[in-house]
C-alpha cells in the first residue's frame, strides 16, 4: 500500500527529494537570511547596480575557487596562488607597459601561460618528486613572491602605462554585464562539463576519494595531479592579468594572502580537505557568500573595527549551520532508505 | 606510479621500533644538523659580525619568539590537522593583557595570567569546534577563528596602541639569566618538556597513533577527542606565551601584531620533518629547523640581503631539503 | 656505506650552495668591518616593493654617497613592526653609526631603538615618526597640520563649500593617516565649512580590492556624496578607478595624497582635479643630511638647532610633542598642468 501512495505523489516528492539532496542547503538558506538582514539595514544592497558590482568583484574569486576545488578534491592544497597572481600580473603589466600596442587577448594568453608554467612546476614537484602539496606550495609561494619583487625592483606599473584596450579587459562590459562576470560564467560551464562528463574529470574524483583503488584501476595518478596543478596555475595566471586590468595597477604585494580566501570559499562550499568530494554549486555558493560579506560589510555602516569580528563570526556560523543542516539531510536520507 | 609503493607501505610507530645504531645515524635530523652547520659556516664566511658568542646569542632573540608555537603546531600536524589561527591568538591575548593593564588598571601579574587564559580559551574553542563538528576540517574552523580572534582584538583596542608596562616586563623579551637570553632558556625548557611529552609519554604515543590512523586509534580506546582538544589548547597557550614575549619586545601592542605568523610556523615544522600527512615528526628536528631558518635569516640580514631574496632562499631550502632524499630514493629505484 | 656516501654528498652540495650564493653581497660586508672606515648610515623603510619607499631610499642613498658615507638600505617584506625590530637588531650587531627609520608603529620599536641608542647609535625617524623616547629627531615630510588642513581647503573649493564628504584611509592602525584625519576634522570645525559634512571615515587597508569595495559602498550609502579624500596612495588610485568606471567624474570629486605615476590617468581625465604629495626623493635626501649631521655630532636634535639640508635649505629644529623634529615645506600640488612632468619621476 505504501508504495502505491508514494507513486501517486511521485512528481512532487521527486522535487522535494532533489531539494533535500542538495547538501549545501544550509548554506543557501544562510545566504538568503544574510541578504534579507543586510537589505533591511541598507536598502541599496539589493539594487541592480550593487548586484552587478558584487558579481564583478566576486568573479575572480569564483574562477580561482573552481581551480582550488579540483586541487582540494585530489587531497591537495595550493597556497601559492596569491603569489602566482602577483607574478603573472606584474610580468604582463610590464609587457603592456613596454609594448602599449599589444593585443589585450595576447596578454591574457601570456599571463595564463606564465601561471600554467608556475603550476606545472608545482605539479612536477608533487606528482613526480612526491612532495606534500602544502610544503611544495608554501615554499613556491615564497619563491614566486620573491621573484615578483625581483622583476619589479620594488616599482609598480601604473594605469598611465597601460593601454586602454588592456584596462578594458576587466573594465569593459558586454550587454551591460562586465567582462569578468562573463569569464566567470564561462569557466563555471566549462568546469561543470569537465568534472561531470569527461573521463579526466571523473578521474580527478577517483584519485581524491581513493588513491589506491584509482591506481589499481589504471588511472595515471601522477598525470592527473600534474594536470590539476597546471590548471590551477593557469587560472591563477589568468586572474593575475584580470586583477591588474581591473585595478589598473600592478604591485609586488598584489593578492597577498588571497589563497586563504579562496580556500575558505571552497571549504564553505562543502569541498572536503580530505579529498574526493566537492560540487561546483557548493563552491559557487561559498564564493558568493564571501563576496556578499565583502560587499555588504562596508554597506552596513558598522564601526570599521567591528568588520573583522563580524566577518569571522559569520563564516563560523555559516559552516556550523551548514554542518547541522547536512546532518539533518543525511539522517532523513538514511531514514528514507531504511523505510 | 611511484606513489603506489609508498601508499602501500605499512605505517609503523617510530617509538615502537627497536633501537638500532644504524637507524639513529641515518635520520632526517642529521641532515638538518648538517644544513645548520652549513648555515653557520656560511654566516661566518660572509659576515665578520656573525660567528661570535654575543652575536649568536642575541640572534636567537630575533627569531625565537614565534618559534615557541612550533611545538604544539608539530603535534597538531602529526594528528593531520592544522591551526592557522595562532597568529590571531597571539594578537588577541596580547591585546587583552595590555588593555587589562592600561584601561582596567589591574596589576601586571594578573594581566599576564589573563593573557595565558585568553590564549588557552582560544585554543579550547578551536578544539571543541573541531571535535564537535567532525565534518568540518580544522582548516576552515581555524580560518574562521583566525578572522574572529583578530576581529575581537580590533574591537577592544580599535586604532589605539596599549603600552607603558612596568620596567620588569621588559625582562621577558630582552633579559638575560647568567648571560643567556631568558627567551632562549624558555625555548630550551619547552623543547625538553614537549620532547618528553611527545616521545616518552602515553599521551605522545596516542598523538602519533591518531595521526597514523584516527579510526583505528578510536576503536582501540584512544580518546581522540580529548587529546585533540588538549593539543589545540596547548597551541593557544603557547600562542599566549609568545604574546608575552612579543609584547615585551615591542613594549606596546596593537591589534595588528603577529600577522601571517602561522605560515612561518608551519614552514619551520615542515622543514623539521613533521609531515602534514600525519604520524611523523620529532621535536629534535623541529628545534634544529627553527635554528636553521632563524640563523639563515639573521646571517643574511647581517650582510643586508634584501628581504625578498630571503623569501626565495627559504622557499628553495624548504623544497631542496625535502626533495633531495626523495630524488635520491627515486634514482635508486631506477 | 652507500647511504653514508649519499649523506656526505648532500652535505657537500649544501656547502656548495652556500658558497655560491654569497658571491654578490660579500663585498658589502667585508669592506666595512673596521671602525676607521666610512661611517655607516642605515635606512629602514616600512616594507619592500613600495615605490614611495624606493624613491625615498634612492634619495637617501645618493645623498649619503655624496657625503662619503656607506649606505645600508633595509625593509621587511611585510609592513610590520616585528620585521623592523629584527632588522634593527641586525644593524646593531653590524655597528652602524646612524639608523633612519620610517616606523611601522610609533611605540613598538622603542625597546629595540633604545638598545641601539645605548650603544651609541644615533636614531632618527623619517616619514612615520617613532615616539620621542626612541629617537634623536624626526624628519617630517611636511607639516601634518598643513597636510590635513590643505585637503579640506581643496575639497571645499572643489565642491563649492557645500555637501557631504568622506575619507578613505589606509589601515585603522596607520598613525600618519590618523593624525592627518584629526587635522582635517579640526579644520572642518571652522565657520566657513559649516555646510560640509564628513559622513564617514572608511578604511581600505591599502589593499586594492578592499579599497574598491569601500569606495563603492560609500557611493551607495551616501548617494549625495560630493567628494572623497583619500590620504593614501593605494586608496586614492582605487577610488579613482571606481569613479572612472562608474562615470562619475565631475559629480564626485577626488583628492588626497597619491603618487603622480599612479594618479596620472585620473588627474588627466579630471576624476581628481588635483591632489597633493611631497617629493619622496627630497625626503630621503633630507633624512640623509640630518643623519650625517647627527653622525658627525654637529647636531644632537635639541630644540632651536639649525640643520643644514644642503640644496634643500636650512631648517630649524622645532618641537613635536615630547620630542623634536624638522619639517620640510608644504605638500606639493599636482594638477593637469604638472602631472605629466612628474608621472615618470615617482
Amino acid at each position: 500500500m505504501e508504495t502505491k501512495e508514494a507513486h501517486a505523489e511521485n512528481p512532487k516528492k521527486n522535487m522535494l527529494t532533489l531539494f533535500y539532496q542538495f547538501r549545501e542547503l544550509g548554506l543557501l538558506f544562510f545566504i538568503i537570511l544574510l541578504c534579507i538582514g543586510v537589505q533591511i539595514r541598507n536598502p541599496s544592497f539589493l539594487t541592480g547596480e550593487n548586484i552587478l558590482d558584487l558579481a564583478t568583484n566576486t568573479s575572480i574569486l569564483v574562477i580561482l575557487s573552481l581551480g582550488m576545488m579540483i586541487v582540494l578534491i585530489t587531497r591537495g592544497i595550493d597556497l601559492s596562488i596569491g603569489a602566482v597572481i602577483a607574478l603573472s600580473g606584474m610580468l604582463t603589466a610590464q609587457l603592456v607597459a613596454a609594448n602599449p600596442s599589444i593585443n589585450p587577448l595576447l596578454c591574457l594568453l601570456f599571463g595564463t601561460v606564465i601561471g600554467a608554467v608556475c603550476g606545472m612546476v608545482i605539479g612536477l614537484l608533487i606528482a613526480r618528486v612526491g612532495l606534500l602539496p602544502i610544503i611544495a606550495t608554501l615554499a613556491l609561494m615564497n619563491i614566486f613572491r620573491g621573484l615578483t619583487f625581483l622583476v619589479s625592483d620594488g616599482e609598480w606599473v601604473s594605469s598611465y602605462q597601460m593601454s586602454d584596450g588592456f584596462v578594458a579587459l576587466a573594465g569593459g562590459s558586454f550587454l551591460g554585464i562586465n567582462h569578468l562576470i562573463w569569464i566567470a560564467v564561462f569557466f563555471c560551464l566549462v568546469f561543470f562539463y569537465f568534472l561531470n562528463y569527461t573521463r579526466t574529470g571523473r578521474q580527478i574524483y577517483a584519485v581524491g576519494s581513493n588513491p589506491q583503488s584509482a591506481a589499481v584501476s589504471g588511472i595515471k595518478q601522477g598525470r592527473v595531479l600534474l594536470l590539476v596543478y597546471t590548471i590551477m596555475g593557469g587560472l591563477s595566471g589568468l586572474c593575475g592579468v584580470l586583477w591588474v586590468s581591473k585595478f589598473a595597477s600592478a604591485q609586488g604585494d598584489t593578492a597577498s594572502g588571497y589563497e586563504l580566501t579562496v580556500i575558505a570559499a571552497c571549504i564553505l562550499g562543502g569541498v572536503s580537505i580530505a579529498g574526493g568530494s566537492g560540487k561546483l554549486a557548493g563552491v559557487l555558493l561559498g564564493a558568493i557568500l564571501l563576496g556578499i560579506l565583502n560587499n555588504a560589510l562596508p554597506l552596513l555602516n558598522v564601526s570599521p573595527f567591528w568588520q573583522n569580528g563580524i566577518q569571522g563570526f559569520i563564516i563560523l556560523l555559516a559552516v556550523i549551520v551548514n554542518a547541522i543542516v547536512k546532518r539533518r539531510v543525511d539522517r532523513t536520507h538514511l531514514l528514507r532508505r531504511a523505510g | 606510479m611511484e606513489q603506489k609503493k609508498q601508499t602501500y607501505q605499512p605505517r609503523t610507530l617510530e617509538t615502537q621500533l627497536p633501537f638500532s645504531w644504524k637507524r639513529l645515524f641515518f635520520q632526517w635530523e642529521w641532515m638538518l644538523l648538517l644544513i645548520l652547520v652549513a648555515v653557520l659556516l656560511f654566516g661566518s664566511y660572509v659576515s665578520p659580525y656573525f660567528l661570535n658568542y654575543p652575536s649568536l646569542r642575541d640572534g636567537t632573540m630575533v627569531f625565537l619568539d614565534k618559534a615557541l608555537i612550533v611545538f604544539p603546531m608539530a603535534m597538531i600536524m602529526i594528528m593531520r590537522d592544522i591551526d592557522i589561527s595562532v597568529g590571531s591568538t597571539v594578537a588577541l591575548s596580547s591585546v587583552v593583557m595590555a588593555s587589562l593593564y592600561t584601561t582596567a588598571g589591574l596589576p601586571m601579574e594578573i594581566a599576564i595570567v589573563a593573557c595565558l587564559v585568553t590564549g588557552a580559551v582560544c585554543g579550547l574553542i578551536n578544539g571543541l569546534l573541531i571535535v564537535k563538528f567532525k565534518e568540518l576540517s580544522a582548516v576552515i574552523v581555524t580560518l574562521g577563528t583566525m578572522i574572529l580572534y583578530r576581529g575581537i582584538a580590533y574591537i577592544i583596542l580599535e586604532d589605539q596602541a596599549a603600552g607603558g608596562f612596568p620596567e620588569w616586563f621588559g625582562f621577558f623579551g630582552w633579559g638575560y639569566v647568567f648571560g643567556i637570553p631568558f627567551l632562549l632558556i624558555v625555548f630550551a625548557a619547552l623543547a625538553i618538556v614537549f620532547g618528553i611529552l611527545l616521545h616518552r609519554t602515553t599521551f605522545g604515543r596516542k598523538v602519533f597513533a591518531i595521526g597514523n590512523n584516527p579510526t583505528a586509534s578510536r576503536f582501540s580506546g584512544v580518546r581522540v577527542d580529548r587529546i585533540k582538544v588538549i593539543v589545540f589548547m596547548l597551541a593557544g597557550l603557547l600562542a599566549a606565551i609568545t604574546a608575552i614575549f612579543l609584547t615585551s619586545r615591542m613594549g606596546s601592542t596593537r591589534p595588528n601584531i603577529a600577522t601571517m605568523y602561522e605560515l612561518d610556523i608551519i614552514a619551520m615544522a615542515a622543514l623539521g620533518g613533521v609531515s602534514t600527512a600525519g604520524g611523523k615528526g620529532r621535536v629534535v628536528g623541529v628545534v634544529i629547523a627553527v635554528f636553521i631558518i632563524g640563523y639563515l635569516q639573521y646571517g643574511l640580514g647581517l650582510i643586508n640581503m634584501p628581504s625578498q631574496l630571503f623569501l626565495i632562499i627559504v622557499g628553495a631550502l624548504l623544497i631542496l631539503s625535502v626533495a633531495i632524499p626523495k630524488i635520491g630514493s627515486l634514482m635508486k629505484r631506477k | 656505506m652507500k647511504k653514508f656516501a649519499k649523506w656526505v654528498g648532500m652535505f657537500v652540495l649544501v656547502c656548495m650552495l652556500a658558497a655560491c650564493s654569497q658571491g654578490a653581497p660579500e663585498s658589502n660586508g667585508a669592506s666595512s668591518n673596521t671602525d676607521d672606515g666610512p661611517k655607516k648610515y642605515a635606512f629602514v623603510f616600512k616594507n619592500t616593493g613600495n615605490p614611495y619607499g624606493e624613491k625615498m631610499q634612492e634619495g637617501f642613498e645618493s645623498a649619503v654617497k655624496e657625503l662619503g658615507g656607506e649606505v645600508i638600505l633595509r625593509s621587511p617584506d611585510q609592513p610590520t613592526a616585528e620585521g623592523q625590530i629584527q632588522i634593527i637588531e641586525q644593524l646593531i650587531t653590524q655597528k652602524v653609526d646612524v639608523i633612519a627609520v620610517a616606523g611601522n608603529d610609533p611605540d613598538a620599536l622603542e625597546p629595540a631603538l633604545k638598545k641601539a641608542r645605548n650603544q651609541g647609535i644615533k636614531v632618527l625617524s623619517v616619514d612615520s615618526a617613532v615616539n620621542a623616547a626612541s629617537r634623536n629627531i624626526h624628519v617630517n615630510q611636511a607639516n601634518p597640520e598643513r597636510i590635513g588642513r590643505v585637503q579640506i581647503e581643496a575639497v571645499s573649493e572643489m565642491i563649492g563649500g557645500e555637501g557631504q564628504i568622506a575619507v578613505l584611509s589606509a589601515t585603522s592602525q596607520a598613525t600618519n593617516q590618523n593624525e592627518w584625519i584629526e587635522w582635517m576634522k579640526k579644520e572642518l570645525e571652522k565657520e566657513e565649512y559649516k555646510n560640509i559634512e564628513l559622513v564617514k571615515v572608511a578604511y581600505g587597508d591599502d589593499l586594492r580590492d578592499k579599497s574598491v569595495s569601500e569606495t563603492e559602498a560609500l557611493l551607495k550609502s551616501y548617494p549625495d556624496l560630493k567628494a572623497i579624500i583619500a590620504p593614501t596612495t593605494v586608496g586614492i588610485a582605487a577610488a579613482g578607478k571606481v569613479l572612472t568606471d562608474k562615470g562619475l567624474e565631475g559629480e564626485v570629486a577626488l583628492t588626497g595624497l597619491g603618487l603622480p605615476s599612479e594618479m596620472a590617468t585620473y588627474i588627466e581625465s579630471g576624476v581628481s582635479p588635483w591632489m597633493y604629495l611631497w617629493n619622496p626623493i627630497d625626503v630621503g635626501k633630507a633624512a640623509a643630511y640630518t643623519a650625517y649631521e647627527l653622525g658627525e655630532d654637529n647636531i644632537s636634535g635639541e630644540l632651536g638647532e639649525k640643520v643644514d639640508l644642503r640644496d634643500l635649505g636650512e631648517v630649524e629644529v622645532v618641537e613635536d610633542g615630547e620630542g623634536t623634529q624638522i619639517m620640510l615645506g608644504d605638500p606639493f600640488k599636482f594638477d593637469k598642468e604638472n602631472i605629466n612632468e612628474w608621472k615618470d619621476v615617482y
